[in-house]
């Protein structure tokens, strides 16, 4: 608004910009379904972490290898780190405006998220197969 | 980046004081925002000291009783003292609120008054409020049908279907939820804001308006509707008790029923 500067544009022009995107709702839909995944599954890794407590690594690994430990570790992992990708797109778009800035972070953020994704899972996989 | 500071020429400085006649004893302290678009100076509070015995109930009571009274040159917005015109909302005491409703006696000590917050001030308590207009004209606020008006009589509406408007109708663009809402600090440049995404609202739940598809597309943007991070400010702070948040989820909820998810 401040920069509104010198071009001669009506308001409503302004508000108007480009037009609505017609998207939105399927990335607020996602954010909600990936939350109410993570509900459980962190409560559940909380409870396998605290039965390890105490015990040594060869206990852990093969805690960690026990197929269904794998799969809702893997589960978890996809959740979290979907999750975490919409939430911080939505704090750039918040709060960056820097145009070529904001591209630049938007970028980042959804390559280490997949980055901390796949790593992650191979970490899961690798346990899970004994190397 | 977001800004978070004022820039140096909006920095606040102390302004003048306008002590209490001789004699007063039942005095109150207000501190108003004050900046002049005519001179170079940074915007100052002025400090105002007034005889309660000689002044009505209300904030906007005190505001007419400096303007007459003490300091012509105050200026701010009001006409009907009643809490339906909205001209005269204002940050009071914290809060974004109406002058003519609100009730000095809920403030505790020193009376703070500023204009609404984040917006252009175009004088003293007066925010420039074009786009905040725009953004309502932008969402065509007035019935929309292709079906022509039954001859000789209105368009019939279920007591059902009218009682959805209720909490909707009431709003009087006053804009305290839209300028209480940090999304819309940040983004108002494309976020509509709870004010007007509750008048969006009242037209999309309109059992009469044929255009309800369309007003849904118009919404369905990042920007313009999902800037709403449900932070609560505007229900919060509505004079009128409205709820914009809930019907901003409401309009959430039609989208994501539409595309059947």
């Amino acid at each position: 608004m401040a920069a509104a500067g010198k071009r001669m544009l009506t308001p409503l022009k302004r508000v108007k910009g480009l037009g609505s995107a017609r998207s939105g709702t399927r990335h607020f839909w996602i954010q909600r379904v990936t939350a109410i995944a993570l509900v459980p599954l962190t409560l559940w890794l909380v409870w396998v972490i605290l039965g390890l407590v105490g015990q040594d690594a060869f206990v852990a690994r093969a805690r960690l290898a026990e197929p269904v430990t794998g799969m809702l570790l893997v589960a978890y992992i996809a959740a979290l780190f979907w999750h975490t990708q919409l939430g911080l797109q939505v704090v750039i778009e918040d709060y960056v405006h820097t145009r070529w800035m904001e591209v630049a972070l938007q970028i980042l953020v959804k390559f280490a998220a997949v980055a901390g994704a796949v790593l992650a899972t191979l970490a899961v996989i690798r346990i899970a197969l004994g190397n | 980046m977001a800004e978070f500071s004022l820039p140096k020429n909006s920095r606040i400085t102390q302004g003048k004081t306008w002590r209490a006649p001789a004699g007063a004893t039942n005095v109150r302290t207000f501190k108003v925002y004050r900046w002049d678009p005519d001179t170079d100076a940074n915007p100052r509070t002025d400090v105002y000291e007034i005889d309660m015995d000689t002044c009505g109930p209300m904030v906007l009571d005190a505001l007419i009783k400096i303007k007459n009274e003490i300091d012509p040159t105050l200026t701010f917005r009001r006409s009907c003292r009643e809490g339906i015109c909205g001209s005269c909302s204002m940050n009071i005491d914290g809060r974004n609120t109406l002058a003519c409703t609100k009730a000095l006696e809920e403030i505790k000590g020193e009376v703070k008054i500023y204009p609404l917050p984040h917006m252009p001030v175009v004088k003293d308590l007066v925010p420039d409020l074009t786009h905040f207009y725009a953004q309502y004209a932008s969402i065509q606020p007035w019935l929309k049908t292709e079906t022509p008006a039954p001859s000789g009589r209105e368009r019939l509406q279920s007591p059902e279907d009218r009682k959805k408007l209720d909490g909707l109708y009431e709003c009087i663009l006053c804009a305290s939820c839209s300028t209480a809402c940090p999304s819309y600090w940040w983004n108002s440049d494309r976020y509509l804001g709870p004010a007007v995404l509750l008048q969006a609202y009242r037209w999309i739940v309109d059992s009469r308006d044929e255009a309800t598809g369309e007003r849904l597309d118009q919404l369905e943007d990042p920007f313009r509707l999902y800037r709403c991070h449900t932070i609560m400010n505007c229900t919060n702070t509505c004079p009128k008790g409205l709820n914009p948040a809930e019907a901003i989820g409401e309009i959430k909820q039609l989208l994501v029923e539409r595309q059947g998810a």
